[in-house]
């Protein structure tokens, strides 16, 4: 399809309009954090008195908080101090002209990722000319969207377009001092998603921040809000399988969903950010606070991650099923290689009468990766007839990585239904011999034992996605054995 | 086909093979028998590569080039197969799966197209019938949670499906019913051709009075210590192991 000129051109500019003007593309603001950051932030934001007070509350809050150390990561001190909280994105004269300024290596992954063309030059940062294809293929997406009603646009567009949604809704489900990086992501956020859904209306297609069309540069403090209204239902992709650099060591996103009566959220992320060499250098610490709340009756929120990247990560999307009836899942792949760490895993909060819950999590560890499930299952003592069906797997390839699983029930309500179920196993000699005794490469066994693991859980992704993140898997762990 | 000289091997330290000599043609059967620590096992996981064993001295060759520089994958590919006397599970990998990819495999070495899904469905039920397996093997995990003769069953219909030109069976034999039996004997009579050699490695002759071997071979303390045509086993039978180990020391 030929793009259409006059479209780009209002997509183009609508950019400048929002803050990320190529004058001020070149500065960053001097490291470190006070009331005067917060306040610098939300004025190049333009935003609106509300804005400003709700990110000052949460950085006084923040300023009294303690960095968590319960979970099961190490990691030098970090000094946020040192850190900028407002990095402009790349200039088009710093960023590669063409791929034939690109790294080699990465686009030997994109290429075994099967990704697109022209898909390439964007994720690697090329200058936005390259990038016509998925600019005019993100209007046509605008217009049915909005044909329905839908509202999916940057977060600081709906600052400014919708104030009354925003205020109604934000931080109503992961509140500012939640915890340490969620209060420090409510004083600093940079940009996200904002999505709702009106009454009735059932998103005619997947949402995904892949067509968004400046979701390269939203960056180290995400914000996302979906709201479906009653009776509504959404699908919502979060990343995309290709290797995502970033000169940003910490990230620290937060994740609100909220879903009204009769309404149901799927949320899909596959994360692949750097996670560091071979030998543990570098890499992303993801530090992420997800949550849903399943605020009405009969409403339904779904968790669904593959996660790949990140040299930390500390992830845990939640359900607050507040509604009676209301039910909850999470379904998570996560990946571990060479020195990464991750700790993942959910809460279920039952508080609705005939609530439930399915957890199915996947933990694959090799090199000398640790690997931790966490997981908690809380049922309150007004939640009659609660159900939870918890499976927690983990396989490990090689000698040297670990598996931790730290599950939590709390039950409060005699009646509750809750059920664990936990598995360890390895991929022996045996049967990567028995493979290749049949043909297969050591590598094709790994992958096929590897895939076959996560089976369950990838058979909830979107068709495409689930395709991707299989071949994300294998180059994930690649060089694992052996 | 298969030419061995010499042939020792060891494992973790252990000399297993002390010398062994073997010759087998295409179109030919070979029985291998010989007590409990004679070497069959380790003949065979030799021959397809595994590598908790260590080869010491000899050589193997096979349809002319040197089988010992192969890795297990590239002798498989080549048209070795290996029934496994423990074949292992692999739980979560579809048995469908498993055999398709290992079909694939071996085309894409021969230069040959990946196989159509339903033609390698409609061959994989044809051959299943032959073997009196269940259809709804195929669906499961690779060998997981299947009885001692599914799991037999299934190492013939992968070998009949990736139609091997050495198919070596270690002890498929062994605790099979007498109905398992006869349906393996079956699979394995149906691949005798005059361009392929099997070579079963056995304990009993129980299996033999189902599919005839052309010649037979008892081990002894890492050496063939005599070989015959199918009397030899009958023979066996009859005065037992202590008759060859008396026969091979005097």
């Amino acid at each position: 399809m030929a793009p259409d000129p006059d479209n780009i051109e209002s997509l183009v500019s609508r950019r400048y309009e929002h803050g990320f003007v190529t004058d001020i593309a070149a500065d960053t603001m001097p490291p470190g954090l006070d009331e005067d950051v917060v306040r610098a932030i939300s004025a190049r934001k333009n935003e609106p008195e509300f804005m400003l007070e709700w990110r000052l509350r949460a950085y006084r809050q923040w300023r009294d908080m303690q960095e968590p150390a319960w979970a099961h990561v190490h990691y030098p001190p970090i000094d946020f101090e040192a850190i900028s909280y407002f990095s402009a994105p790349m200039s088009d004269d710093d960023r590669p002209k063409s791929l034939d300024e690109v790294d080699p290596k990465l686009l030997e992954t994109y290429d075994k990722l099967g990704i697109p063309l022209h898909e390439r030059a964007r994720l690697a940062g090329v200058a936005v000319d390259a990038v016509f294809d998925s600019v005019s293929v993100a209007t046509t997406f605008k217009e049915k969207l909005s044909e329905a009603g839908i509202i999916f646009c940057p977060f600081s567009e709906a600052v400014e377009n919708h104030p009354e949604l925003v205020k109604k809704y934000l931080g109503t489900v992961v509140p500012q001092r939640d915890n340490f990086y969620a209060a420090l992501n409510s004083a600093v956020f940079s940009d996200g998603s904002f999505v709702y859904v009106p009454k009735g209306v059932r998103c005619p297609m997947e949402l995904s921040t892949y067509f968004r069309i400046n979701a390269a540069n939203t960056g180290q403090f995400e914000r996302t809000l979906i709201i479906a209204d009653e009776g509504s239902y959404v699908s919502y992709l979060e990343g995309c399988t290709a290797p995502m650099r970033d000169e940003n060591q910490l990230h620290a996103a937060v994740v609100e969903l909220v879903a009204l009566d009769n309404a149901e959220i799927k949320y899909s992320t596959v994360q692949n950010w750097y996670p560091g060499d071979e030998n543990g250098k570098g890499g992303i610490y993801n530090f992420v606070t997800k949550r849903g709340d399943c605020r009405g009756a009969n409403s339904k929120i779904s968790w669904t991650q593959v996660e790949t990247g990140s040299a930390i990560t500390w992830k845990y999307p939640s359900c607050i099923l507040r509604g009676d009836n209301s039910v909850g899942e999470f379904y998570s792949v996560a990946v571990a290689n060479n020195y990464q760490q991750a700790d993942t895993g959910t809460k279920m909060i039952h508080i609705g009468r005939n609530t439930s819950s399915t957890i199915v999590s996947k933990g694959i560890s090799a090199g000398h990766a640790q690997n931790a499930y966490r997981g908690l299952v809380r049922v309150m003592p007004q939640a009659d007839g609660a159900r939870n069906h918890t499976q927690c797997d983990s396989l490990l390839i090689g000698k040297k990585c670990g598996a931790h699983t730290f599950p939590y029930m709390e039950i409060r309500n005699p009646g509750a239904k809750v059920e664990h179920e936990a598995t360890t196993s390895k991929i022996s000699a045996n049967q990567l011999f028995y493979c290749r005794q049949r043909g297969l490469s050591e590598e094709d066994a790994v992958n096929m034992i590897v895939n076959g693991f996560c089976k369950e859980v990838f058979k909830e992704l979107p068709m495409e996605f689930a395709v991707e993140a299989q071949a994300l898997l294998n180059v994930s762990l690649e060089g694992a054995v052996g | 086909m298969l030419e061995i000289k010499n042939l020792k091997a060891s494992i973790g330290g252990t000399e297993i093979l002390r010398g062994l000599s073997l010759n087998v043609g295409a179109g030919e059967i070979h029985a291998i028998m010989g007590p409990n620590g004679s070497g069959k096992s380790t003949l065979a996981q030799v021959i397809a590569g595994h590598a908790d064993y260590e080869v010491l001295a000899g050589t193997v060759t096979y349809m002319g080039k040197n089988l010992l520089d192969l890795e297990p994958e590239e002798r498989a590919r080549e048209g070795i197969f290996l029934g496994f006397q423990y074949p292992v599970e692999i739980p979560g990998v579809n048995n469908a799966y498993l055999l398709k990819a290992a079909v694939n495999a071996k085309r894409k070495h021969q230069g040959l197209p990946e196989i159509d899904a339903f033609e390698f469905l409609k061959l994989a039920k044809e051959k299943m019938a032959l073997l009196d397996m269940d259809p709804k093997l195929l669906n499961r995990g690779v060998n997981e949670g299947f009885s001692g003769g599914e799991k037999k069953r299934n190492e013939i219909l992968q070998m009949a499906m990736l139609e091997p030109k050495l198919a070596i069976l270690d002890e498929t034999d062994s605790g099979l019913d007498i109905d398992a039996l006869r349906a393996v004997a079956k699979g394995v009579n149906a691949l005798r051709s005059p361009d392929r050699a099997i070579v079963l490695v056995t304990h009993y002759q129980r299996l033999l009075g189902y599919v005839e071997p052309d010649r037979v071979h008892v081990l002894s303390q890492g050496k063939i210590a005599r070989s015959g045509d199918k009397t030899l086993a009958l023979q066996l039978e009859e005065k037992g192991y202590d008759w060859v180990r008396e026969a091979a020391n005097g």
